[in-house]
């Protein structure tokens, strides 16, 4: 049987993939930032995991404003990486899972979530500077990647509740599937951050650090953070923390913190990251 | 009825509404189609004649020509969408977001690395928090 063995939530922040793609790691801007996931990346390669079901939000590059899907799941066999306006990040082709992908759709519509499949997407930083963050530069991607898409652009997007319930929803379903695989569910996107307009630059580490305190023992409270109350305390970019709820809910009531990290700024932007195991 | 007047309450903030994705439609499928190559060469090469094969309005084509992002987004445009228009210039986001907020880039770079603006006071406009 398949089983959920792990969690991970990090930002996605898209100058870090600059940073990575120019060789950066080492300056003085950017190395604490990098620190953070040194960790992981030892406990990465210990675990090997098979697949990874990543949740990230796509950023203008797949899905124009002529069809916006609120949770879509991708199902094809290879994704390649998006142009987003400087030419691709020289990153290998994400593979996928379309064997547990088309599982996971199928359960997930008669569980009552309304996931929209994709047979042929490309992917954006959203997706790609995670597993950049946690896997360095290798030749090619040693782990599957299922995209999960969480519409996060347009208001309103989908509650925090609904993103636990959804997480729920994906532990069940990853429970039915036959063949013997090891799968981690990774929640991407915030922390605090505003990309736009004169209140650009918001960052709120107390709200930050008590989501982080939260994520471990106390998912009740992070499941009624309203829309308004994202905005007004961790920015307008902020929202994409209901992304780590979907993860969150995939590991049952109870984990254990394995890591824990946090950084200001990133370009715009307060960096989060946090490894789980459900116990 | 959903009533997105609250969102009006968060001060330099512009909320990415289905009535300004309908507003700003042409925009951003514009901004969209500079993620070819191709079209960001002929877009640099005459932004005017490129802007003018898309049915925006004249307001629209006006900010993205002054790359002011700000009338960019009071005309419907998405910041994510608009990122295209800065990734085409070849500025970053930290640049871009600076621009938007009367600081000058150095200016914006500092508050960053001193933490960030502060959520104090530019939380809602009608309480004053």
């Amino acid at each position: 049987m398949a089983h959920i063995t792990a969690g991970l939530t990090t930002s996605h922040v898209p100058a870090i993939g600059v940073a990575i793609d120019q060789g950066k790691e080492q300056s003085d801007y950017w190395a604490p930032v990098f620190a953070g996931y040194e960790w992981t990346k030892k406990w990465v390669a210990e675990e090997r995991p098979d697949v990874i079901i990543l949740v990230y939000n796509d950023h203008a590059s797949a899905f124009s404003l002529e069809m916006i899907p609120t949770f879509a799941i991708g199902c094809a066999n290879e994704y390649p990486i998006a142009d987003e306006g400087f030419g691709p990040r020289p990153v290998p082709a994400v593979v996928g899972h379309p064997g547990l992908a088309c599982h996971l759709a199928q359960s997930l519509i008669l569980d009552e979530f309304d996931m929209t499949v994709i047979n042929k997407m490309d992917v954006d930083h959203g997706l790609t500077v995670p597993l950049s963050l946690v896997y360095g530069k290798p030749e090619a991607w040693p782990v599957r990647v299922i995209p999960l898409a969480v519409n996060v652009v347009q208001y309103p997007p989908p509650t925090g509740e609904r993103c636990y319930k959804l997480g729920q929803a994906i532990r069940r379903a990853v429970e039915s599937y036959e063949e013997d695989l090891n799968v981690q569910v990774w929640g991407t996107g915030g922390m605090s951050h505003q990309l736009q307009g004169p209140r650009a630059g918001l960052i709120n580490q107390e709200f930050d650090n008590e989501f982080l305190d939260n994520m471990i023992d106390n998912t009740a409270q992070l499941r009624r953070i309203s829309h308004l109350e994202y905005l007004r305390e961790s920015g307008s970019e902020g929202i994409e923390l209901v992304m780590w709820l979907i993860m969150r809910g995939a590991m049952g009531e109870n984990v254990r913190e394995l890591h824990r990290f946090y950084h200001v700024p990133a370009s715009n932007t307060a960096v989060g990251h946090l490894v789980v195991e459900p116990t | 009825m959903v009533d997105n007047a609250e969102f009006d309450d968060i001060p330099g903030t512009t909320v990415f509404t289905a009535e300004r994705s309908h507003q700003g439609f042409h925009l951003n499928q514009f901004c969209m189609s500079l993620m070819k190559p191709e079209n960001r060469k002929r877009f640099k090469a005459n932004e005017r004649a490129y802007l003018d094969e898309w049915p925006m309005t004249q307001a629209q084509k006006q900010a993205v020509l002054d790359r002011d992002y700000n009338a960019m987004m009071a005309n419907g445009g998405n910041i994510y969408f608009l990122a295209k228009i800065f990734a085409t210039d070849g500025i970053s986001f930290q640049t871009a977001a600076a621009s938007m907020t009367g600081m000058t880039e150095q200016e914006y770079a500092a508050m960053m690395l001193a933490g960030g603006r502060s959520p104090e006071g530019v939380r809602s406009i009608k309480e004053g928090r």
